[in-house]
This record gives structure tokens, sequence and C-alpha cells, in this order.
């Protein structure tokens, strides 16, 4: 039988950014009714080439064939026109227009709007029967969790008549149970006969979901597999050019002395909302506690509450002395106490981004030592601590007189890291140390973590990655709604388990379903 | 206070409060699409002075607002340019409009007629004349409302009625039609505009140009309507600034839009009136203090009485497509 005619063809495609070429020459076809999974690292230039198709960018060259027609995709409507709808990472909604606004946008039946609105109402209620994306109308983007707001998303490519359908990224913002919920989702729109492509860093749902795979390194395409016949080992391997260890290398955990003892940690937000409701926990001496959780459930106000930057009532000694959680305890103190902080967004809170590398480096330990003496920095010593401590972390470039904003995710990450550990610290809070890095990267930053532990450092880790908090944590507590659901030790527990305390099943539910 | 009074007082506080009005909907349309607008003033003054210095050349009001818009739309142009086109700062473009508005009518005007900066005294032909609307005297034995009627609504200039019409058709156009819904979605977030395939620059343009058009029927009336006869430098007095507090205050929606520029527009028609605090309290207000009522107004209504307003989210931000 002789291969159909693939639904979207790609050829030759390039496109660079100033001096960055984010796709060189990439060749693609993907054939229709399945779903297409491309794979690679961030910066890979996925959503470049995606946001290509999409005609949000436009290719300096190469031509672009919709079921074997060549096709000029100048901008997003004429991508509309072809039958090709994407759900981009960040949602593009208007977060104050209801869903029933935000569908019609773009592709309303004329000047008024009401008919518009009743005649998405009604087409919107057949789809959200045909794919199960159920949906009210009226609802407001910014009052609906980011799943619903997904769904969105997908109703509007659908409303538009999209046959093709590019999902970026999609589970980066689910629970376990909602990325399932859209899976069975993508699964029924396939077996309606639409094209799936799917995004992601995640080798997991690559082999979960898709019929077919592509692999993106440095702007190229390198490799094309079935996903029946390939293995997260040789999508890793393809991804970053050399063989990776997925799994966390690291001997069981030999705990010391409590390090951190937290007792019933309570925050009242600005508009009065609890966001902690009565946390409690101990974390000793040489142990990874992993805090796992669907973003937004207090894992932030908690390393907040730690690092010293929000007020809180309760509890909290470290090593036995009462630490100050006022809220006006000042990062100085806190580090001379002996807590390292990396906190969970980088760029506005672990990086000053137009300051150079070295700067960074130092940023927040200006005052010891190694640096100078009372007003005086010593310059000099700061950029060879600087060059040292970046080699050290495989810091690329290498280069301490490079502002930190010029480095990619990844990289400004080992700046942070690199800056806390090498602080020597007695417990180090860490939020979400790989978000945004690339799996090269990630392997080298979970090495170092774990490094740290066997020194004797305690370890606070704060992860939406279930994964990462699988393999990385020594024991494991998931949070849901401001409080603890419950703690598991790593290595008797597994991610079906979590994934119901994510959700806030309470934890006896939770143990009698594992 | 006596019922005339209080109907003189209503009255006055129509006429000044619907050049602010004009404005804070200019500036609605602005922001509503994502384009601060400190340029209202600016705008204003221009369109004042060509308004009164055309309709006085002329001799005819009317081709004295369509120049008077057509300045206002220039300097509008020019706000698009530097903040959509060339994605300037929007404050910064602002302001460089208003200065040169205060300088510009300033230098011409005194080229142009030799009056030290002013425009010559227009005549009645030559200016809006305020409109009697039918069975006004046949209602005004009516209590109460006939005398409202008759002193109140009616008697004023085409422009206020023109102000006051712009409220429902604001309302209508941003929250009834396509152009609407894109062009607050434009403000909130321009890429999901960008991704369903409209241009975000053209609604940000279109936006630009309903503000200018509006400007200049507010700057017009300031010097071509009733009892207004000319134009004199920087006769706007902050009254874009105003506006914008309004907008605030109003939380960017027209009706609420009218009420705001009333009440302000009822604390500059009080200024010309010291002589009710004299009879009410007994007291004689300084008229300089009287003169600073709006402004202090403006402090304390946006210092304390907003509560949460929240502006269009892509505010003053230009759209960058490309990284």
């Amino acid at each position: 039988m002789p291969d159909p005619v693939p639904a979207i063809e790609l050829r030759g495609i390039s496109k660079a950014f100033g001096p960055v070429q984010a796709n060189k020459d990439i060749s693609l076809r993907v054939m229709p009714g399945t779903i297409h999974g491309i794979i690679g690292e961030n910066g890979a230039g996925k959503s470049t080439l995606m946001s290509i198709l999409y005609g949000f960018y436009r290719a300096d060259r190469g031509e672009i064939l919709i079921n074997g027609r060549p096709t000029a995709i100048p901008d997003s409507q004429a991508a509309i026109r072809a039958g090709i709808g994407m759900v981009f990472q960040h949602f593009k909604l208007v977060e104050n227009f209801t869903v029933l606004e935000n569908v019609i946008l773009g592709v309303e039946d004329g000047p008024l709007l009401r008919p518009s609105l009743a005649k998405a109402r009604a087409e919107l209620k057949a789809l959200a029967e045909e794919y199960e994306l159920e949906v009210d109308p009226d609802a407001i983007i910014e009052d609906i969790g980011v799943g619903l707001q997904q769904r969105v998303e997908i109703l509007k490519a659908l409303y538009r008549k999209a046959d093709i359908l590019i999902l970026d990224e999609p589970t980066g913002v689910l629970t376990p149970a909602e990325a399932d919920h859209l899976f069975r989702i993508l699964r029924n729109l396939q077996a309606q006969g639409k094209t799936i492509i799917l995004i992601t860093h995640k080798l997991r749902e690559i082999m979960e979901i898709t019929d077919r795979v592509s692999v993106m390194r440095r702007g190229e395409m390198v490799a094309h597999f079935r996903t029946a016949e390939t293995s997260p080992p040789e999508l890793a391997e393809a991804m970053v050019g050399r063989k990776v260890l997925l799994e966390v290398d690291k001997t069981p955990a030999r705990p010391g002395a409590p390090v951190l003892e937290v007792e019933n940690l309570r925050v009242v937000d600005a508009k009065g909302v609890e966001r902690l409701r009565g946390i409690s926990f101990r974390l000793h001496a040489g142990e990874i506690l992993g805090i796992a959780g669907v973003a937004g459930n207090g894992q932030s106000e908690l390393l907040e509450v730690l690092g010293g930057t929000m007020k809180a009532t309760g509890s909290v000694r470290l090593k036995g002395q009462a630490l100050d959680i006022s809220g006006n305890a000042l990062g100085r103190a806190r580090r001379d106490s002996g807590i390292a902080h990396v906190p969970e967004d980088r760029q506005t809170r672990g990086l000053i981004l137009d300051f150079a590398a070295w700067e960074n480096v130092a940023l927040g330990y200006h005052h010891r030592p190694a640096y100078g003496s009372g007003t005086r920095l010593d310059l000099a010593a700061m950029q060879a601590d600087a060059r040292d401590k970046m080699q050290r972390f495989d810091v690329r470039p290498p280069d301490p007189f490079l502002a930190a904003k010029s480095f990619s995710g990844g990289n400004q990450q080992k700046i942070v890291v690199a800056r806390e550990i090498e602080s020597a610290p007695d417990l180090l809070l860490i939020g979400q140390p790989t978000r945004g890095v690339d799996i090269g990267a990630i392997e080298f930053i979970h090495k170092q973590i774990v490094s740290l532990r066997d020194r004797g450092c305690a370890i606070l880790l704060v992860s939406v990655e279930l994964d990462e908090i699988l393999s990385l944590s020594d024991r494991i507590a998931v949070m849901f709604d401001g409080r603890i659901m419950g703690e598991r030790e790593a290595a008797r527990t597994d991610a079906r388990e979590l994934g119901l305390l994510m959700a806030g099943v309470a934890d006896t539910a939770a143990g009698r379903a594992a | 206070m006596d019922w005339t009074t209080i109907l003189l007082l209503l009255d006055s506080t129509l006429r000044t409060a619907s050049p602010l009005l004009l404005a804070c909907l200019a500036g609605l349309f602005s922001e509503r699409a994502g384009i601060f607008d400190i340029g209202l003033e600016g705008k204003m003054l221009v369109s004042a002075f060509l308004a009164a210095g055309f309709a006085y050349a002329t001799g005819s009001a009317w081709l004295g607002l369509l120049v008077g818009i057509a300045g206002a739309l220039l300097l509008s142009a020019v706000h698009g340019l530097a903040s959509i086109t060339f994605r300037g700062n929007q404050l910064i473009s602002g302001v460089a409009i208003n200065f040169l508005a205060a300088g510009l009518t300033v230098v011409i005007a005194e080229r142009w007629f030799r009056q030290g900066g002013r425009t010559p005294q227009l005549d009645s032909g030559s200016r809006f004349t305020e409109i009697t609307l039918p069975l006004a005297e046949t209602i005004r034995p009516v209590p109460v409302l006939g005398p409202i009627y008759a002193q109140v609504v009616s008697g004023h200039t085409i422009l206020v009625y023109a102000a006051l019409l712009a409220v429902p058709l604001s309302w209508w156009v941003l929250f009834r039609t396509r152009f609407g819904l894109r062009l607050r979605a434009v403000g909130e977030n321009p890429a999901a505009v960008d991704t369903a395939g409209v241009s975000v620059a053209r609604l940000r343009y279109a936006a630009v140009a309903i503000a200018g058009l509006l400007c200049g029927i507010a700057g017009a009336q300031l010097s071509t309507a009733e009892p207004a006869a000319g134009f004199v430098r920087d006769m706007t007095a902050g009254r874009g600034y105003i506006a914008l507090a309004a907008l605030i205050f109003a939380k960017w929606r027209p009706w609420a839009a009218l009420w705001a520029c009333l009440l302000f527009g009822f604390f500059q028609a009080l200024e010309a009136r010291p002589d009710i605090f004299v009879r009410l309290f007994d007291l004689r207000v300084p008229s300089a203090l009287l003169s600073a009522l709006p402004y202090v107004l403006t402090v304390i209504i946006l210092a304390g009485f907003v509560g949460r307003a929240i502006p269009p989210r892509a505010g003053g931000q230009p759209y960058v497509k490309e990284r």
C-alpha cells in the first residue's frame, strides 16, 4: 500500500532571530489521523517551528504543504483557513472575557455580537458533547482553572474547524488526572480523524500517546521514530546528542539530626485567603524532602516564609533556634544562619538579569570576607571566583562578564544553583530547580543536589514535576489547598498514589486506593 | 440655596462636564485598546486653537470643528506612530504631544493674529450657538420637571448633546459590536487577538483615531461653543488630565465616565459661583481656592475613593511578537 499524502509536510524550513538560528533546514511529514510527537530540549526550536506552521512567525526559507498542496501561511488567519489550530503553551486567552467571547474572537459572524454569541453557544454545546469538552460558556476565564482554560483553547481551535491541532507543552500546568483527561480528549479527536501534533519535552508523554515522534536538537530535526519501535533512552540520547542518565543515581539517605522543624505554619494573604493552613514537618540533615503538588497549593508561600519574605504564624526552628517568620527577616540574616535559597522564579528573584554573571554569582554574599572587607569590594577576586564556579558548574558559555539575561534558562539556573550550593548551607530551599531547563542540565543540577545532600545538607525541594520529586526525594510530602495531604517514603510510593493526594483526595482514601 | 441657583448650577455643570466627558471617552477608547494617552490635553488644545482660528477665518463654526478634529487626528497619528509602529514609550509620546501643543498653539496664534497668543473674539455667526429644545417654553410651567427641562436640559450647544449621546454610543460599540470585542481584547491580551488572525496594529490605530476625533470635538467646544468666544493660551487648563482621572474613577466604563465627569463638571461649575458659599455657609472662600477645587478633588479621589480599579492589562505595553 502506498503511503497516504501527509496532512502536513514541511520542506527545508529555516528561521533566524537575529544571529540565532532557531530552525535550520527542517523537514517533517505528519500523516493524517496520527498523533505525532515533537520532542526536544528547551530552545531546540520546537515552538518556533510550530509558530511558523501557525503563521505566527514567518519562515525565512522553506515550503509548507497541507494535504499535499503547497500553502503559504503568512499569518494566523491563513493557518486557520488551512485548518490548523494551535494551543499555545501560554494560553492566548483574554482573561476577563467569557469563554464564549474568547471562542468567537476573530471569527465573529458579522459586525454585531449577539447573533455570533448565540451561534457559538449552540455549537459549543455540540462540541462539548462530542469530545468530552464541557465548559460553562458564560464563565469568566480568570475564574476557571488552567485545565478548563486549556479546554477553551482546544474548543477555540475546533470552533475554527481545525483538522490539524498543535499542542505546545500542554501538560506543563496540569495535574496527572487532568493530563489523563487531556489524553482521552486527544484520542477522541484522533478517532474523529483529526491530526494532532504534540510538542513536549516529557518522554513519558511521547511514549504514552504518540504514534510517531520526531526529535529536534539545536534547531535541527535529528531523528524520526515510530513510537512503538523506540525507547526513552534512545529518544533522550537523540535529544541531547549523548547518552543521558534518566534516573538519578543516588544512595539511600543517612538522615542526621533535625535541621528544620516547622509547626502549624499559617499564612493569610492580602485578600484574606488562608494560603497555608497549618503546615508541620521535620527535615533532617542529609535528607531531601520533596514537596509535591499542583502549582498554587501553597508551595510558593511555604518557600517564601522560610526564605524570609512572607509573614506567617506558627513556629519554625532551624537547628533548634527559632527563626524569624514575621516577613521582615533580612535576607542576609537568613544566609548567615545557614539557609540558601534557589527561588522558584529565577528571573525575578534569583538573578538581576541586567547584571553580569560575576555580579550575580556574588549576589547576597557580598559581605563575605572572600569578596573584600569593609566598604571595599575586591572585584578581581569576585570575578575570579565567578569564573571558577561557572566552570565547575558547567555554565555555558563560562564568561563571567556576560549579562545574566544572555544565558539560556538552564545556564541561568546553573548560575543560581552554583551561588547557593557553594555557600555551604545547612539548609537548601530549592523551588522548581529544573523548570525550563534542558535534559542535559537537569541531569547536572540533580547530581549537584544529591551530592550536597551527601555532604550533610538538609534539602527542601519544591517542584510541580512529579517525576523530579519521585526521583530526587528521600521523603515526599504532598500539598493541596494549603495543607499537607500526606507524607510518603519515596521508595514506597508511586505517581498514582501521589497524584490522588495532589488532587486533594484525603490520605486515608488514597492509602486505600493504593 | 434657592431653586434658581440650583438650576443654574446644574446647567453649567452639564456645559463644563461635556468637554471632560468627550476627552474621557477618548481616553477610554484608547486605553481600552492598550494605548495610554496622556496627550488628551494636547489634542484638545490644538483642536481648540484650530477650531477658533478657522471659525474666525471662514466664519463657519462647522469648518472650524472639522479643522480642529483634523488637527487632533494628526496628533493621534503621531502618538500611534510612536507607540504602535515604533513601540516607543506611550507616556513620553503623550507628554511630548502636550508640550508641542502648548507651545505651537501660542506661537502660531501670535504669528497669525498678533493678539498675544489668542484668537480674535468670535461673533455669534462663527460659533456654536445654544439650542432651545422643542417644547422647552411650553413645558416650563410644569412644576419641577418643566424648569429642569427648559433650564438644564435645553439651551446647550449641539456639541453638549453630542457628548451626551457619545456615552450610550460608546457603550454600544464597546460591548455590543465585533469591533468593540476586538478592541477590548487587544487592550487585555494582544497576543490573543494576533493568534486569532486579527491585526493588533490596525485595531490600535483605530482606537487612537477615535480618541483623536473625540478630543477634536472637545477642543472645538472649549473655544467655539457658546459662551466661549475664541481661543486663549492654555485654555484646556488641565482638563485632559482631569479626564484621565475621571477615566480611572469610572474604571474605564462609559456610563460611569458620565457620572464621574458630571461630578468633576459640578465642581468646575461651583468655581464660578463663590456667592453660593457665602449664602450657604456665610463663608468667603477665596476664588483661588475654589479654582483649585476640581484639582484637589482629583487628588483625593485618585488617592482614596477609587477602590480597586483594574486598568486594561496590556495598557502601556507595545506589542512585540518576534522575540
